[in-house]
């Protein structure tokens, strides 16, 4: 043929060669495989309590609490799941479509929820709505002892905590598919024949879909996996069985019987986000949707702001004014310099696990990207499956191995060396950490999915074809296109662990007091009033992030 | 600057699917080939290979008499010199047209970069748009967007995957003229991938027939469409009936409607049965003609009409009329053949 | 000058570097660190002993004990409830101590019979009523709340919570299961309202009127009434010519696999001693163990009340029974 030599094929240089390996044991397999394991870890300790499962315990709770967990934990996970839904896709839609007075406003400002745990939205509605509350008190002066206000104490008030805490997933959600297409949506149907309404409902709706469900998924697993809120309302749900379970009848297995349950109700759960979300398409359209906005006359117009104003009154207004009020009446006794330490560590804390988190769930992305497959899938939707366990049993699940690996380690040190060595994991950051980038994965991988789907592989193809090696790709392609998502993903993940409780509360090491188990410490003793000041401090440090969030979505 | 571009026996297999078998052809500097077929019949797989997204898993590919694909051995597409435009444009979202454009110049000094930035765009009529971002664009202008950018490095090749299947059909038109002016006037290999027949006849000057992983036939439109090489060629290009015919000796094949002179498949002697391609262009209106056929379906095409003839035998002929002629359908009208080139295959 | 210069950088990277010569007690602790802090601040200016502690709830404080096992850093566990000292006795946690001014300081129902763990407080948990409308005379005894004639008039905290565990338990102690079923169940017959979370907001229902009696601990009636002096609330004596007050302790036990033992004695035995008994029970308006320690003012204030003389242990070792007594009658 040719009497040249063939050129030698030059590997690629540097650090991105070994990434661009395609066979079985890649570094991408095997990246994604230890994420797995290290996800899986948790759930295999809790799970292998089930080798000795504890029957007369389970018994017991068959019998008597069961049914009443099973229908608890069902009607608010549905309850929450659906109103959230509505609510966030409403106002998506509202605020991503239509005009009216105030729209710019309420766009950034129904984000703000964000900042507040459910928790405290939760332990601020009881203290507003109770009996005793200012409310009802007040109607009892004016209309006599016979009025009541109905029972805050109940599923339906936890369901409205978490509904007003959580709507803002569905909302950013839901926003970011009508923004990209609900206005082309409407035209379509007014083409059609179909009124405003008809349009909304039978094209824009199930076009927005995949991303309502991906939204609503999130809210039923953060529900599913909610104590803190539950145990205000003293709503029996699973969660709060398996800490029954475990440390008032103190049966480790009975727990894990109840927690494996749960996990089997979250894959359920992730089963239907899967089939929703099958037609998710990411790569832009040719042409921009248009800028011009629905503009809301009449009873719209009026109604659209009430209702948004009604929303951020209830969700944000209200509990973080009844927050100051507490936290301004304490401030003069609690407020220290501690609490510069306290936000400090909270700062720091959430600032190391965003960075942590947001770099792996990238890397994950990627690997999605260049091994693709259906195993990969598999490996990826488990390694984000932390987010829908209960922070509680991830922590436990996460402490025993580690507590384990130390006394091997310590036993090592002792033979090897005759040395006397300190525990190496336990209560360092690492194993903290480690227990966020497992509960927090899902979190992050979410939005950098979405961007990196954006890049198509004709765009590398035509970047190679254009002479770019990987590293350039990486740095001149990638990189710009995935900035929005590493930004939302770093901000989501900031926020939720500066709100995270039970993990922290059992993996930090000593004196390192965060902002959330302040409030851990003050409500347990049913001091609402002293819990308001590090609630407020929490607030005012998620807010910030927050607004960021809000900024970025805008785009 | 301008490659020579040459396949050799080229192979391409997916696991146990042979997807491209045994293909060459060769196209020299400064031509324009062009690899026709139905969806499926692996058209794309061969530029893909031949712009290095693939490796080959049999054959030889050579770029200017240089090997860069061969079994085992590939030199990547960052180094090949291989520009392509793509079926989506796969435009980069977060760059100005200029920016796109200059993509590929990142090695060029800034002031040289800029110059033949501007020269792209003049070159491709999108002046003024410097600024513009892709989604701003329509697909015309995305399209073209694409094109330059493929250009600005000045690629020895050009590969173009169905570059017009997106856009409405009379920018195709336009555009197909265009995209071959520049790449003449550049002097650039090209190689286009495209179903459309008509795309391919206007821009290409060889074709290459494809079907189910070979290549059926290599050659310009004019021989494509009188002398195709085999039935599915005869079928796929133009359009045509098979009518029955039997050999009467070296040199005369007689069909229903008369006896064609002509050269024929050489393996058939006396007697033999054969098919005869009868094409639009080879059945004209003969007032004075004895046989007449009777008019089923008529299309009118401006300048011509198309009839569908029923044959006094039964079968089915396609004549192209000058459309002052207007016949009625049932009517029967009077046809002679008028035949150039025969095309038989044996049955 | 170099001397001076060299001695002050030597005085300097003592003061930076960490306190590796100094005696180190390590705590677990599910009592709240606002409780604790001050004590421990004490014992350090009078030993010069430093303290270091963990707070969480009782439940991952055992399970991060069981986990670590001879590794453990902790030295004493500390706990708001006798039930959660003797669950960790049992899951072998704890070493028996042998102190005679512990058997001195803390009577013998309120520590572990084994010497494993020992009260250093102790609460009461009482009936509290209101006073607008409910007479003293009106009230006896813990079981007689589970009368119809307090149909709808009855709060009480979430069973979830240990100190109601505790106090059901103790009944099921004198009364056997199937009394106290009876028992239990005639209080869920008698809720005015769903159980709370909370002690205080129960309390707060009682004084608003959504309800007339209520059971608590006397800590958070001492809270809530220093807050809000004028409610109409008032703590009664129950079952005084039977078995007496249901009371549990606030206690600590040696640690198993404590590193500094000796250390960890030390602390408990002046925890336990009149030194510091004001200010570990005081700060939480709490009774003080040592029965030759007077309670602050405000607590003795609430009277004398005759105490329930069984040994705490038994909450914790009727605590899983209670728990499923409770689910089956439906007290959530």
């Amino acid at each position: 043929m040719s009497a040249h030599a063939l050129p030698e094929r030059k590997a690629p240089s540097g650090a991105f060669a070994f990434f661009r390996e395609r066979g079985p044991l890649s570094a991408w397999r095997l990246f994604t495989f230890t994420l797995c394991v290290l996800v899986a870890i948790p759930l295999l300790v809790v799970a292998s309590s089930l080798l000795h499962p504890d029957r007369e315990t389970w018994r017991h709770l068959a019998d008597n609490v069961l049914p009443e967990l099973i229908r608890h934990t069902l009607l608010l996970t549905l309850g929450v799941s659906v109103t959230a839904g509505i609510l966030g896709t409403g106002l998506a839609w509202l605020t991503a479509v239509c005009d009216f007075p105030g729209r710019r406003f309420f766009s950034w400002s129904l984000m703000l929820p964000l900042a507040l745990p459910a928790y405290v939205t939760g332990f601020v509605l009881v203290g507003l709505l109770d009996f005793t509350g200012p409310i009802a008190t007040l109607l009892r002066q004016w209309f006599g002892p016979e009025v009541r206000l109905p029972p805050i104490r109940s599923g339906g008030g936890a369901a409205l905590a978490l509904t007003l805490a959580l709507y803002p997933y569905v909302y950013l959600l839901a926003r970011h598919a009508f923004l990209s297409q609900g206005k082309r949506a409407l035209e379509v149907g007014q083409s059609l024949g179909l009124s405003r309404r008809q349009g909304f409902l039978r094209i824009a709706l199930p076009l927005a879909r995949p991303w309502i469900a991906g939204g609503v998924a999130l809210v039923a697993m953060e529900t599913l996996a909610d104590f803190g809120t539950v145990a205000v309302f003293n709503y029996d749900t699973f969660t709060t069985g398996i800490y029954k379970a475990w440390y008032s009848l103190f049966s480790l297995p009975a727990a894990a019987q109840l927690a494996s349950l749960l996990i089997l109700f979250v894959f359920v759960v992730l089963f239907l986000e899967q089939r929703l979300r099958a037609g998710m398409r990411y790569t832009p359209t040719g042409r921009s949707a248009g800028r011009e906005r629905l503009v809301l006359t009449g009873f719209g117009r009026l109604a659209a702001p009430l209702f948004c104003g009604a929303v951020l009154t209830v969700a944000f207004i209200v509990p973080v004014g009844q927050l100051l009020w507490w936290a301004l009446g304490v401030a003069a006794q609690d407020l220290d310099l501690r609490y510069w330490a306290y936000l400090g560590r909270s700062l720091l804390l959430a600032g190391m696990a965003a960075t942590l988190i947001t770099a792996t769930a990238l890397l994950l992305a990627y690997a999605r990207r260049q091994q693709r497959g259906a195993l990969t899938d598999a490996m990826v939707r488990f390694a984000t499956l932390g987010y829908a366990v209960p922070g509680a049993v991830l922590a436990i699940g996460i402490y025993l191995p580690i507590a384990w690996f130390d006394r091997l380690y310590i036993g090592l040190m002792g033979e090897l060396f005759g040395r006397e060595a300190g525990p190496l994991l336990a209560g360092t950051l690492l194993a903290m950490l480690s227990a966020y980038l497992v509960r927090f994965l899902a979190v992050a991988h979410e939005p950098l999915a979405a961007a990196l789907q954006r890049i198509t592989p004709s765009m590398d193809e035509a970047a190679r074809s254009l002479g770019l090696c990987s590293r350039q790709l990486i740095q001149r392609v990638h990189l710009p296109l995935l900035k929005g998502g590493v930004v939302t993903a770093m901000i989501l993940v900031f926020v939720d662990v500066m709100k995270e409780m039970p993990i922290t509360l059992m993996t930090r090491t000593f004196g390192w007091d965060t902002l959330a188990t302040r409030i851990f410490e003050m409500t347990s003793e049913g001091e609402w009033e002293r819990a308001a000041l590090p609630a407020v401090a929490l607030l005012v440090a998620g807010l910030v992030p927050v607004i960021l969030l809000t900024r970025q979505t805008e785009r | 600057m301008a490659a020579h571009v040459e396949l050799i026996s080229v192979g391409k297999r997916f696991g146990e699917k042979e997807v491209v078998a045994d293909l060459s052809f060769r196209l020299g500097p400064g031509s324009i080939g062009c690899l026709l077929g139905p969806s499926g019949c692996g058209k794309t797989t061969v530029l893909r290979l031949i712009a290095g997204f693939e490796a080959v898993s049999s054959g030889e590919i050579l770029l200017n008499g240089e090997p860069v694909s061969r079994p085992g051995h590939s030199v990547p597409p960052e180094r090949r010199r291989v520009g392509m435009v793509f079926q989506d444009y796969a435009l980069f979202p977060h760059l100005t047209v200029e920016g796109n454009v200059a993509f590929g110049l990142h090695r060029w000094p800034a002031r040289e970069r800029a110059a033949r930035v501007r020269e792209l765009l003049a070159l491709v009529g999108l002046e003024g748009h410097e600024k513009a971002y892709p989604h701003e664009l329509s697909g015309g202008q995305q399209q073209r967007v694409a094109l330059a950018r493929a250009l600005a490095p000045k690629p020895e090749l050009l590969l173009l995957d169905e570059p017009f299947s997106n856009l409405d059909v009379e920018l195709r038109e336009r555009l197909g003229l265009e995209l071959r002016q520049i790449l003449k006037q550049e002097g650039i290999t090209a190689i286009l991938v495209t179903h459309d027949q008509q795309e391919a006849f206007a821009m290409a000057d060889e074709i290459g027939v494809m079907h189910a992983g070979r290549l059926q036939q290599w050659d310009t439109a004019y021989r494509l469409y009188h002398q195709p090489a085999n039935r599915f060629v005869a079928d796929f290009i133009g359009q045509g009936v098979f009518l029955p015919g039997t050999v009467l000796n070296s040199h005369q094949i007689e069909i229903e409607l008369g006896i064609l002179n002509g050269s024929f498949p050489s393996e058939c002697a006396k007697g033999c049965a054969v098919d005869v391609l009868i094409r639009p262009d080879d059945i004209v209106h003969d007032d004075t003609s004895p046989l007449l056929a009777e008019v089923v379906h008529k299309a009118f095409r401006g300048a011509s009409i198309l009839y569908t003839l029923r044959l006094p035998s039964g079968g089915t002929a396609l004549s192209l009329v000058p459309s002052h002629h207007n016949h009625a359908l049932g009517e029967k009208i009077g046809i002679r053949l008028d035949v150039d080139h025969v095309v038989a295959f044996k049955r | 000058m170099f001397s001076r210069l060299l001695s002050s950088l030597i005085l300097l990277a003592a003061a930076v570097s960490p306190l590796a010569h100094g005696e180190e007690v390590v705590v677990y602790s599910a009592r709240n660190e606002q409780l604790i802090k001050p004590v421990f601040d004490a014992y350090t200016r009078a030993t010069g002993v430093t303290i270091r502690f963990i707070t969480d709830k009782e439940g991952p404080l055992m399970q991060r004990l069981k986990a670590e096992g001879p590794n453990t850093p902790a030295d004493l566990l500390l706990t708001v409830d006798a039930g959660n000292l003797w669950q960790a006795a049992e899951e072998g946690l704890l070493a028996p101590v042998n102190s005679p001014i512990l058997q001195r300081n803390v009577p013998a129902s309120l520590r572990d019979p084994g010497n494993r763990w020992f009260g250093l407080s102790v609460r009461a948990r009482t009936i509290v009523y209101n006073t607008d409308r409910v007479r003293a005379s009106d009230l006896s005894t813990y079981e007689d709340l589970a009368d119809p004639k307090w149909k709808g008039r009855l709060c009480l905290r979430t069973s979830k919570k240990v100190y109601n565990q505790s106090l059901v338990a103790m009944l099921i102690a004198e009364h056997g299961e199937a009394k106290t079923e009876r028992i239990v169940r005639g209080w869920v017959a008698n809720l005015a309202t769903d159980p709370f979370a909370d002690d205080t907001k129960m309390m707060e229902a009682v004084a608003a009127g959504q309800c007339d009696v209520g059971i608590g601990n006397t800590y958070y009636y001492g809270r809530l009434m220093e807050k809000k002096p004028n409610l109409p609330l008032a703590l009664f004596w129950p079952n005084q010519q039977g078995s007496g007050v249901h009371v549990n302790i606030s206690g600590a036990g040696v640690t198993r696999y404590a590193k500094n033992r000796a250390g960890a004695i030390r602390l408990l035995e002046w925890l336990s001693s009149p030194a510091a008994q004001n200010l570990f029970a005081d700060v939480n308006l709490e009774y003080p163990v040592n029965p030759q320690v007077k309670p602050a003012p405000a607590v003795a204030a609430w009277g004398e009340f005759k105490r329930n003389p069984i040994n705490v242990a038994k909450a914790g070792e009727l605590q899983a029974a209670a728990v499923k007594l409770m689910d089956r009658a439906g007290y959530k």
